[in-house]
């Protein structure tokens, strides 16, 4: 049933697309901005240590003798001591002038005094952190600025930042994973619904157009109050077509029942022999009609039954019997006679009323199309599979139409004079199809046909 | 005049080691041109491990340069492409060339981590300070044990003793310096000591060597912050010699070595520098006769200087000056 149905995508992957999408977004996110405080948080350790290492020197400035001196502690850099044995540069300026240190280590211009500014700078590819401070001194001769810049590679921080990242990277991973296992949870629970709806839908019989009953979720509502009032006019309308096929059958056969039976009687007493060929002409073409009338409603029956076969266990034997009973007038009218050949037991699971059909129609094709004075062979074989068989002894199929004959209002060249509608081979293959099966012609090497039901 | 400046361009290279070397040696021989050990150390304390080198990689020579530490220093910075591997008992001259990048970082090198810095400087001995006292001439007075012993003997007896006290000069030798600058840092004792020292007229010396030569002919009856391990070794030979190391602490050096980051065969360095601490774990003193790291007990009591970027304190000019003007002022009598 779902093989037409145009299938794009499927609800469950789409929702647990986006629920692992939107962990996997959020793990990223959670990452970067760990690793961003992290690195905050590690610089900031840093800039500590750096100012504080700065303010130790910075406040040992004096002046003697009209010379600035710093005569710093021992601490100021053993307190840079890292894991990582970071690398130390310091300078001191007076002004512009050097006093001791690293002449490269430039100190920034725009330095406020009791204000520590801090750098990031590069030395020979190696991230150098850079802590400054200044300081105003009051000597005879006026105020003297000294300037200290305390400088640190970055090794520890970033063995420090590595090891969080790492931590993060795992922390990230597990809350990924144990979100996308609960966003599969979710989206199976979620498509666990629609199953549940679409089993109880498919496990019904083909007669039961009742509305489901289960509850739903609020969301799946709409759709099954939809489908509830889809099926409502499903069942009013197969109510109808069924109504009016019994209608229309009625209205036809009844009225040309009595224009054959008026015909019959006016045959009886015309004595002229032009109005009684005519008059046997119409009553000929009355009965083909009718006959054509019923191949009509079969065929519409047949249309309509083989949506909804009523399956039950049909025994071919006693349908042919049954069948072939009922045709023997019309056969010896003909002196055709008709022999069955039945493989028993040739049960199978089906609806009782279309093989009927089928069969009549077959058998009924034959005996139009058989010349007087032959015999009709009904052959009922289990292998390969369960079949039916009907061969005459008449002029068969012209072998190019074979392929074409059993479609809608087709009939064969080789049908002389004989009226027909097309439409029996059309209703036994569809009957045939309906049940899984189908219909071959061929004709037999000793002449005549053969038209075979495979189910 | 042509040939002159070729001459000239051609000699350049070699100007720097066309000086005057406390001692100059080479080890093996070879097509490729010598490894070169710019080292502080007497080349008999490194023979052996350089001829233990060379019998473990074939077609290796090696020149080995001894000089001042100082002047090491001053020269390594001058020409650091001229050395592939420099060694010094200078601990804070040689971090700070670690710091100022002239060093190679070593990888693979499994030492202890108090014992190296920055994968690039790696210490490979334990020497204290000591004090050595001549025993004849000393014959009569008690044995001192701690500083304050030496300054209370001083002070008694200063005719003994005028004239006949040695010390590092600090101006000249940078381990003197290291020595000094890390004896004031941890007691106050340091500064008396060093006047004492000079009322009565200490000698000042540029080297260990010369202090010991000086206390075995008998011109010096005590010297203050001599190399242990010199010492030691000359008192196995004369029993003259005492060292003494001074129970309170023994400041204690260790000497370091570091390739150098503009070696031209920057490996072969590496390779020594594995080699030698390889040498230093084994503690083999036939091919290692420099004392081993200390690792025993005895480490906790002495006072080993350690590693750490606060070496550079005392290596500021502004310090460095404060520092020997005290120091002057201390040990230099103007009268």
């Amino acid at each position: 049933m779902t093989a037409n149905v145009i299938v794009s995508g499927s609800l469950r992957n789409r929702l647990a697309i986006i629920l692992t999408g939107g962990a996997a977004l959020l793990a990223l996110v959670l990452y970067l901005v760990v690793r961003a405080l992290a690195a905050q948080v590690a610089q900031q350790g840093q800039d500590n240590i750096l100012s504080a290492s700065m303010s130790s020197v910075l406040d040992t400035a004096v002046i003697r003798d009209g010379r600035v001196m710093l005569d710093f502690p021992y601490s100021s850099f053993s307190m840079l001591n890292t894991q990582a044995d970071d690398r130390v540069f310091y300078a001191i300026y007076e002004g512009e002038t050097l006093l001791s240190g690293y002449d490269w280590l430039v100190v920034p211009d725009d330095l406020a005094p009791e204000n520590t500014v801090f750098e990031t700078t590069t030395i020979n590819g190696d991230q150098l952190r850079v802590a400054t401070g200044s300081r105003v001194l009051i000597g005879s001769d006026g105020p003297r600025n000294v300037s200290v810049s305390i400088a640190q590679t970055q090794d520890a921080l970033s063995n420090t930042l590595n090891g969080i990242s790492r931590n993060v990277a795992f922390l990230g991973l597990g809350f990924f994973l144990m979100s996308s296992a609960l966003a599969i949870w979710a989206a199976s629970t979620t498509s666990g619904q629609m199953r549940r709806l679409t089993t109880s839908v498919t496990r019904r019989g083909p007669q039961d157009l009742s509305p489901v009953t289960k509850a739903v979720p609020s969301e799946m509502a709409p759709l099954v109050g939809s489908l509830n009032t889809f099926m409502s006019r499903l069942d009013h309308t197969l109510t109808q077509s069924e109504d009016f096929i019994a209608e229309a059958a009625h209205r036809i056969r009844t009225p040309l029942a009595t224009v054959r039976s008026h015909a019959e009687a006016t045959l009886q007493r015309v004595d002229r022999e032009d109005n009684r060929k005519s008059l046997q002409a119409m009553v000929r073409a009355i009965d083909e009609s009718s006959r054509t009338a019923g191949q009509l409603l079969d065929h519409a029956m047949v249309t309509f039954r083989a949506e909804n076969l009523e399956m039950s266990q049909v025994d071919l034997a006693d349908l042919l019997q049954e069948l072939v009973l009922g045709m023997t007038p019309v056969a010896e009218m003909k002196d055709i006679t008709i022999t069955m050949k039945v493989e028993s037991p040739a049960t199978l699971l089906g609806d009782a009323i279309l093989l009927q059909n089928a069969l009549r129609n077959l058998i009924d094709n034959a005996l139009k199309y058989a010349p007087a004075e032959t015999s009709l062979l009904v052959e009922v074989s289990r292998s390969p599979t369960l079949s039916v068989s009907v061969y005459d002894e008449g002029q068969g199929f012209a072998p190019d139409e074979i392929e074409t004959l059993s479609g809608r209002f087709v009939r064969g060249k080789n049908m002389g004079n004989k009226v027909g509608s097309g439409l029996g081979l059309t209703i036994a293959q569809e009957v045939a199809v309906a049940h899984g099966g189908k219909l071959t012609l061929s004709n037999r090497p000793e002449g005549g046909a053969c038209v075979t039901l495979f189910f | 005049m042509r040939y002159l400046v070729l001459l000239i361009l051609l000699l350049a290279p070699f100007g720097i080691l066309a000086r005057e070397w406390e001692d100059q040696q080479v080890f093996g021989s070879s097509d490729r041109p010598p490894l070169r050990i710019l080292s502080s150390t007497d080349t008999s304390f490194f023979a052996p491990i350089i001829e233990d080198f060379i019998a473990m990689s074939p077609n290796t020579s090696v020149e080995y340069f001894v000089t001042g530490t100082v002047e090491l220093d001053q020269m390594f910075r001058a020409a650091p492409d001229q050395f592939d591997v420099v060694i010094s008992s200078a601990m804070d001259l040689q971090l700070k060339l670690a710091n100022d990048g002239f060093s190679s970082t070593v990888m693979n090198v499994d030492h202890p981590d108090w014992a190296q810095w920055h994968n690039s400087l790696f210490a490979f001995t334990s020497e204290p300070a000591a004090i050595v006292i001549n025993r004849k001439a000393f014959d009569g007075l008690n044995i001192p044990g701690r500083r304050q012993d030496l300054i209370q003997l001083m002070r008694d007896h200063p005719d003994r003793f005028q004239g006949r006290v040695g010390t590092y000069d600090v101006r000249q030798s940078g381990l003197g310096y290291l020595f000094a600058t890390q004896d004031a840092r941890a007691t106050e004792t340091y500064w008396r000591l060093t006047e004492v020292m000079g009322r009565v007229g200490a000698k000042l010396y540029c080297c260990s060597g010369q202090m010991i030569d000086d206390l075995r002919s008998g011109d010096l009856i005590m010297a203050y912050n001599v190399l242990g391990s010199y010492a030691q070794a000359q008192a196995a030979i004369s029993d003259d010699l005492m060292v003494i190391l001074p129970s309170e602490f023994p400041t204690t050096m260790m000497r370091t070595i570091l390739a150098s980051a503009a070696a031209p065969d920057p490996q072969r360095a590496h390779r020594f520098v594995r080699h030698l601490l390889q040498l230093q774990s084994i503690g083999d003193p036939t091919i290692f006769p420099l004392p081993p790291l200390a690792v025993s007990e005895d480490f906790q009591t002495q006072r080993t200087i350690n590693l750490d970027p606060a070496l550079m304190t005392y290596l500021d000019q502004m310090k460095r000056e404060a520092f020997i003007r005290e120091w002057e002022d201390a040990i230099v009598q103007v009268d």
